[in-house]
């Protein structure tokens, strides 16, 4: 009895936390739910009436163009970092060279650079390579970013497989790129997820650089079209919050599949196992 | 971030057989020149020079277009007269404030949840996190329409203590402080998560010997857990204190800055001298001065580190 009752101040802050991170969801899919008739007579309350009318003139509008371009440029993105973070962490981790802790530094001292810094050289340089207003233009700020913290993690992943494993397959007579694709890389999976979730996520939010870059409606990212959206949706909010509720189901989805590996993914490289 | 750059160990081969040196160390430089080659291109050419040309291009006067008219030092000179850029500053001083005062508490306090002995918290703790998962255009949008003065359910929270249509977004301080608690609600599960993984790291034992000794709850936390998250603590205020240096995208779509420049940011503000004025010469030298606050935290930070660990200090 005692024991209960000293849990009670525990369960109200639990659920005043609830409330307070949990309830904009709420809204946002029960206003998404409503028709506008019932929107303006009861903005708060829960949908009573369920209409999947807003979902459909959100399509009409073009919400799944932004959904394809984001999910191209994501994607490619994604594993093209991955690729090329693997490989440049293999010397920076295992391998014995001058420049070594130099070129480490420079990468890692990519995660507290100001994107602002790079924001006009960058959109020059995709008006001088022709790529300005393609959804081509994204991806090379995007993989340039994603190194640093991919690099990261990688290596300090690497650094934990035993070196015995290495000399193995050098006396099997293998090189460092056979030592890389056949030894390391397999090995490299758990880190390689990490990288995979933490950089999806991000460039699947990312914004200024779409911001610049992108100027026709057509080649817009979900981001950037869900803020031109605003304009056009001023007076049809259940259809706005159809919108922001489908662009953030992907990541929603996944999280709730996969919670652990999502939040493990997220906290980077700040939470070492 | 300083566990960050503790650093990477370069692991030793077994030292290399003496045989045909030359050749060997020639070999050697071909293969790791080609593994680092597609990293080294994408960042010379996406990061470091671009950094190089916006320290240049804030020298002249330029629209964008054409060549630029060399004027020196006259877009620092002009900064420091400029009443917007101070105001920036100072706004970008309240966000880097609210994330080292009310985030990171409150993601402690979050995270304290977490592990606390009630029913239900496994699925609390899985909605707590979803802020941090959604793009921050449509927290932005979504908070919009909280805060919407008729409409808005925060206008129908705040009138029961007799506040009537505020109109949050049209007036400077409100609107600080309305996207201030939106950076919270967007960021404090981030620390929450780095937070949980320093408790749950921190030996049981200490808390049962604590325990024997008759310690409560609150002793408990305050001369155990709070002391072992130091680390912790010092690492996340690093992470806000850069972050908060980069804040843009939230104050971009709620505010845009306004009104009036209330909310204005480093970032925002860049953004409208660069792409909405073409000053682009003037917006690179405040680019400029954002690369630099953060290159001057994050070397500070880097000495700081370095002296704590020559002293030997745990934490």
């Amino acid at each position: 009895m005692n024991v209960a009752i000293k849990k009670v101040p525990l369960y109200v802050i639990a659920l005043i936390l609830l409330v307070f991170t949990g309830y904009p969801f709420l809204y946002m899919i029960s206003t998404s739910l409503k028709s506008r008739t019932e929107f303006f007579e009861k903005p708060y309350s829960l949908f009573s009436s369920f209409t999947l009318e807003n979902f459909k003139s959100v399509f009409e509008m073009g919400l799944s163009r932004y959904f394809i371009n984001s999910i191209l440029v994501s994607v490619i993105a994604v594993f093209a970092v991955m690729l090329i973070a693997a490989l440049a962490s293999y010397p920076l981790s295992r391998m014995k060279f001058k420049l070594n802790r130099v070129v480490f530094l420079l990468f890692i001292a990519g995660m507290m650079l100001p994107i602002h810094a790079t924001l006009i050289p960058v959109f020059k340089l995709s008006q001088t390579m022709g790529l300005y207003d393609t959804i081509w233009a994204l991806l090379g700020p995007y993989i340039a970013f994603s190194l640093p913290i991919s690099i990261f993690i990688l290596t300090q992943f690497m650094q934990e497989i035993p070196a015995s494993l290495e000399e193995a397959a050098k006396i099997d007579g293998c090189n460092h790129f056979g030592i890389f694709w056949r030894v390391i890389l397999p090995m490299l999976t758990p880190a390689l997820m990490t990288v995979l979730i933490y950089n999806f996520i991000h460039l699947w939010n990312e914004f200024i650089f779409a911001l610049v870059l992108i100027s026709s409606p057509e080649n817009m990212t979900l981001p950037l079209g869900l803020q031109d959206f605003k304009g056009e949706f001023s007076v049809n909010i259940p259809g706005l919050m159809a919108a922001l509720t489908l662009a953030s189901l992907p990541i929603l989805v996944v999280y709730i599949f996969s919670q652990e590996k999502v939040v493990k993914g997220l906290a980077g490289g700040a939470v070492k196992e | 971030m300083e566990t960050q750059l503790k650093g990477v160990r370069t692991a030793t081969p077994a030292a290399q057989t003496k045989t045909r040196p030359k050749k060997k160390s020639l070999n050697k430089f071909i293969t790791i020149s080609l593994f680092l080659a597609p990293a080294i291109i994408v960042y010379i050419l996406y990061v470091l020079y671009p950094i190089f040309s916006t320290l240049l291009y804030s020298f002249y006067k330029w629209d964008g277009v054409g060549a630029g008219e060399f004027v020196g030092l006259q877009n620092y000179i002009n900064l420091l007269s400029d009443n917007v850029f101070w105001t920036s500053l100072t706004n970008n001083t309240w966000v880097i404030l609210t994330s080292i005062f009310v985030q990171i508490p409150l993601g402690l306090i979050m995270a304290l949840m977490l592990l606390a002995p009630i029913r239900g918290i496994r699925l609390f703790s899985g909605i707590y996190f979803f802020p941090f998962l959604i793009s921050t255009v449509a927290v932005g949008l979504l908070w919009v329409l909280m805060l919407d003065p008729l409409n808005g359910i925060i206008n129908q929270i705040v009138s029961v203590f007799g506040f009537e249509n505020v109109e949050w977004l049209s007036q400077s301080r409100t609107a600080m402080f309305a996207v201030l608690l939106v950076i919270v609600w967007q960021f404090s599960p981030f620390y929450m998560i780095l937070f949980k993984a320093a408790i749950v790291g921190i030996p049981e034992e200490l808390y049962e010997a604590a325990e024997i000794d008759g310690a409560s709850a609150f002793t408990k936390f305050f001369r155990i857990t709070l002391p072992l998250l130091m680390p912790t603590i010092v690492s996340s205020s690093i992470l806000a204190i850069v972050g908060s240096l980069k804040a843009f995208d939230i104050f971009y779509v709620m505010t845009g800055g306004g009104p009036n420049h209330g909310t204005e940011l480093l970032g925002t503000y860049m953004f409208k001298q660069a792409f909405v004025n073409f000053n682009m010469g003037y917006a690179s030298a405040i680019a400029f001065v954002m690369f630099f606050l953060a290159m001057i935290v994050t070397i500070i930070i880097q000495a700081l580190d370095y002296y704590r660990k020559k002293k030997g200090a745990y934490v």
